[in-house]
């Protein structure tokens, strides 16, 4: 049920409510991306506590833009997917390897346990899984500089 | 300064992440009143406080390797700290501090058993040496050179004297030049003595060469085909210890290409490259050391180019060697699509998506074909180059001994005897450029064995086992809680098992059923809390001893390429063959086996395909019974077979169950009736536990899925449309069918 009029609101624990239509009181949901790869800004699901779907968006555009703020407030909370700008260093080309980088949330390292960590992505992108489970992306290869290109070749 | 005894300092959370998500590095600090935000270096500046108040709770949430910890009170949210999972551990001790602070009735048990947990600690890590994969990596397989080092040391003598032999001839033409040739150009008459002198010399040195080089080669490939084979027994050896996260993790054919072709590759690079290698090394030695004794000035001119090609090796050996790294994934990336397809073709079949695979496999092999031409084109304008100057280089000395001749500094004896060497040296700098792109081929290569030779095994055996001799098979669940990667799948799991009774584990697929079975056969460790086994860690017995005491069926049971007796008597070897029969005739298994060509000696396929689900299953559950274990874990083990087979296997079951420790899934919740407790999983935790009348009366979560199961068994109709299965899980469609089929006939027998 596409829902283009979806009512949200933030309760004092910084939970996203949902006021639906046929209910009285809000229901604390959770936003979660389908193709949070693929399609990031379409089909998101709005999920309860007891990990059932309640309500679907097809568009994040078909919302207004307060609502579409709250909702994109709410998932930039929940997921990080930091972008690679520069691979400075990398401690070793074999792995386990600590990665040293520049990412567009600031500067941090992070461990490659396996080349299979690297998933390359039909856009010609790549994520980086890191060894605690954190994924950084990497648009594409030239929108690296020529060191980082070399570093990350020797992974690939 | 961060770590100053501060005596009301209770915990310390490191913090990698601002609120709005940047990689600042913070550390969160918990006194008995207070919370408080400060730089990791400097605590005595706090940057932010929170007070703590009665009623304040912290909250630990985390999703795709982003953890959060929340300060709430009974109104409303007060702060939020984020982190990556790294610091996880921390995070989970900086709220049980916080929790022993804020103590409540309801809690404490949990936190008494917390504390209890066994500090032990294993995490599965390549070890932390930090060599790069040059070629230096190659000095690693020593260790399996090692064993061999006589011979070794005997075939570099051989190579030594095999080479020494080879110099002799071209040193023979100098006198047959000088006084033999020459002087009869001037008139002088060739004495047949010293002519035959000097070519005895040579069939002499020609035979000497011949026969040394026969006994280097072959002890020098006998050594390295041991060396081989030794390597990947080892690398196969030790893969089987790593645990099952492991083979999660990696890819048949990556793993496969691994073993076979690696090994196979340093194997060929130690009895043949590096001999030659060596060889040439030799030689060049030698020579160099004749041409200096001949006349240095000549040798020195010989010699110019030899500085240009090493210089060239080293230039080329950078790019060839990414390359070649390039080339080995690549390649393992061609095998991992056979080993995806293969086992899969029935699904290819099914779904006519033989064109997709076949331009699937193209592309790799189309990528493969990209790769080895980047490197080709760096490697094939060096050989030639290599070539190239080693004629320049003949050059030089033809032009320069031409000039000496005629000023009469040396004879043409001495020039031809040059020529005659350092055509052979030459040659020789040509196959040692070679040298290079194997050398790195095989560093590769070796780098990609030690990777599995480094990994440590995440199960590892303790250093003193505690012995299994007479225990009872009590099992006990404590505060256990499993991640993988970033995904938590349980949660908390408390649980105790008396010895000989049967516990069924029901709940949605995906509820973490599978998982716990498999932390209590420790295919992995818990991430936290533990699992006992009459009271003793199960961590502290030896891996292999443990897994002994369990006897385990699953869904699809895997069959061995071999006799079904063989299969029966995987778990023990030695077993006779009436314990084979009496474990087949208490399976149910033994009157269909014997109706097999061949009875018990019938070979069974590569996954059992001569016999049905059924059959498979029986020979399974008497594999388990043979090994008579004291637990015994059936995963699904009734689902994948019809109605009526489904019987027989359960009476074998039955058998099977008898006095022992029993856990069993089972999405039919009807063969989970006479099980002495339930234990409903939901989303990783336990949600409700009890016999099958208790949690029916209870109409709690049970209590719907059965009715789940019996309304699926009223709707289901002949034309099997499947709607509405307990599980999304594709691959169990058939049994999930037939769970409603036996679910509605119980019903109806009540």
């Amino acid at each position: 049920m596409p829902l283009t009029n979806l009512n949200f609101s933030l309760d004092a624990f910084d939970r996203l409510l949902w006021h639906a239509p046929e209910s009285q009181t809000p229901i604390p949901v959770v936003p979660v991306r389908a193709f949070p790869i693929a399609a990031p800004e379409e089909s998101i699901a709005l999920v309860d506590e007891h990990g059932h779907e309640r309500a679907w968006i097809d568009r994040m555009d078909d919302l207004g833009c307060d609502m579409a703020q709250l909702l994109r407030q709410a998932l930039t909370s929940r997921e990080l997917t930091p972008t690679i700008l520069c691979i400075k260093d990398v401690s070793r080309f074999a792995t386990p390897s600590v990665w040293h980088i520049e990412t567009d949330h600031g500067a941090t390292e992070l461990t490659l346990n396996s080349e299979d960590d690297i998933r390359h992505l039909p856009s010609g992108g790549f994520l980086v899984a890191d060894k605690f489970g954190l994924q950084f992306k990497i648009p594409n290869r030239s929108y690296l500089d020529r060191h980082s290109q070399r570093l990350l070749a020797r992974f690939l | 300064m961060s770590h100053s005894p501060n005596p009301s300092v209770l915990a310390r959370l490191p913090l990698d992440l601002s609120p709005d998500l940047l990689f600042v590095s913070r550390v969160l600090v918990l006194t008995p009143h207070e919370i408080f935000l400060a730089p990791p270096d400097n605590e005595a500046t706090p940057e932010a406080r929170w007070a703590l108040h009665a009623g304040d709770q912290l909250i630990l949430s985390d999703h795709a390797g982003l953890g959060k910890l929340r300060l709430v009170d009974t109104a409303h949210s007060k702060a939020q700290w984020r982190f990556t999972l790294s610091h996880m551990k921390s995070a989970q001790e900086f709220v049980a501090q916080f929790q022993q602070l804020h103590i409540t009735p309801s809690q404490a048990g949990a936190i008494a058993l917390t504390a209890s947990q066994p500090t032990a600690e294993w995490r599965e890590d390549a070890s932390a040496d930090t060599t790069p994969p040059s070629t230096w990596t190659l000095f690693r397989l020593w260790r399996f050179a090692k064993p061999y080092k006589g011979q070794l040391l005997l075939g570099f003598l051989l190579t030594l004297a095999a080479t020494a032999a080879t110099l002799v001839p071209p040193y023979l033409t100098m006198p047959l030049m000088d006084d033999v040739l020459i002087p009869f150009q001037n008139g002088v008459a060739i004495e047949p003595s010293t002519v035959m002198k000097y070519l005895a010399g040579l069939l002499g040195a020609a035979l000497v060469a011949w026969s040394l080089g026969w006994a280097r080669t072959y002890i020098l490939s006998r050594v390295s085909e041991r060396i081989g084979a030794d390597i990947r027994t080892t690398t196969y050896n030790h893969l089987m210890h790593l645990s099952l996260d492991y083979f999660g993790s990696k890819r048949t054919g990556d793993l496969m290409a691994r073993i076979g072709s690696e090994t196979d590759r340093i194997n060929l690079f130690l009895s043949l490259h590096l001999l030659d290698f060596a060889t040439d090394v030799l030689m060049i030695m030698m020579t160099v050391t004749i041409l200096f004794s001949i006349n240095p000035w000549l040798a020195l001119v010989t010699l110019i180019p030899l500085p240009i090609i090493a210089w060239m090796i080293h230039v080329v050996r950078d790019r060839l060697r990414t390359g070649f790294e390039r080339v080995d994934r690549v390649w393992s990336q061609v095998t991992n699509i056979l080993s995806d397809t293969i086992p899969g073709i029935r699904v290819v079949k099914a779904f006519s998506q033989e064109a997709r695979e076949a331009e699937r496999f193209h592309q790799a092999n189309q990528l493969n074909l990209k790769v080895n031409d980047r490197v080709n084109r760096t490697w094939s304008v060096f050989a030639p180059t290599v070539t190239a100057l080693t004629e320049f280089g003949l050059l030089i000395v033809w032009a320069f001994g031409i000039w000496q001749v005629s000023q009469g500094a040396i004879t043409v004896g001495v020039l031809t005897a040059f020529l005659a060497y350092i055509g052979r040296f030459y040659s020789r700098m040509d196959s040692m450029s070679r040298i290079v792109s194997v050398t790195q081929k095989t560093a590769a290569g070796t780098k990609r064995i030690f990777d599995i030779l480094d990994h440590t095994a995440s199960v590892p055996d303790p250093r003193n086992p505690e012995s299994l001799e007479n225990r009872a098979a009590a099992v006990g669940l404590h505060q256990v809680s499993f991640r993988h990667g970033n995904r938590g799948i349980l949660h908390e799991i408390n649980l105790e098992i008396k010895p000989g009774s049967m516990v069924g584990l029901v709940g949605h697929s995906g509820s973490g059923k599978t998982t716990l079975v498999n932390l209590i056969a420790r295919f992995y460790d818990v991430s936290s809390g533990s699992i006992t086994l009459d009271g003793t860690d199960i961590r502290q017995f030896n891996v292999a001893d443990y897994r002994r005491q369990i006897g385990l069926v699953l869904q699809e049971p895997f069959l061995f390429f071999g006799t079904v007796a063989e299969n029966i008597s995987y778990g023990k070897a030695d077993a006779t063959r009436d314990e084979i029969i009496q474990a087949a005739r208490t399976a149910h298994a033994h009157e269909f086996i014997l109706k097999l060509p061949h009875g018990y000696d019938s070979l069974v396929g590569e996954r059992g395909q001569a016999l049905s689900g059924g059959e498979r299953q029986r020979i399974s559950i008497a594999r388990a019974l043979l090994i008579d274990p004291k637990i015994l874990i059936l995963d699904e083990a009734t689902a994948s077979v019809d109605t009526e087979t489904e019987r027989e296997i359960q009476q074998a079951l039955d058998n099977l169950m008898q006095g022992r420790t029993t856990i069993a899934i089972a999405h039919r919740l009807s063969t989970l009736r006479q099980a002495d407790m339930l234990v409903v999983l939901d989303q990783g935790r336990i949600v409700e536990t009890g016999r099958h009348n208790d949690l029916l009366a209870r109409q709690g979560h049970y209590y719907r899925l059965y009715q789940a199961q019996i309304k699926l068994n009223e709707e289901s109709n002949p034309d099997k449309t499947g709607l509405g299965y307990i599980s999304g899980d594709t691959g169990k469609q058939d049994e999930n069918i037939a769970s409603s089929t036996v679910a509605g006939h119980h019903h109806a027998a009540n």
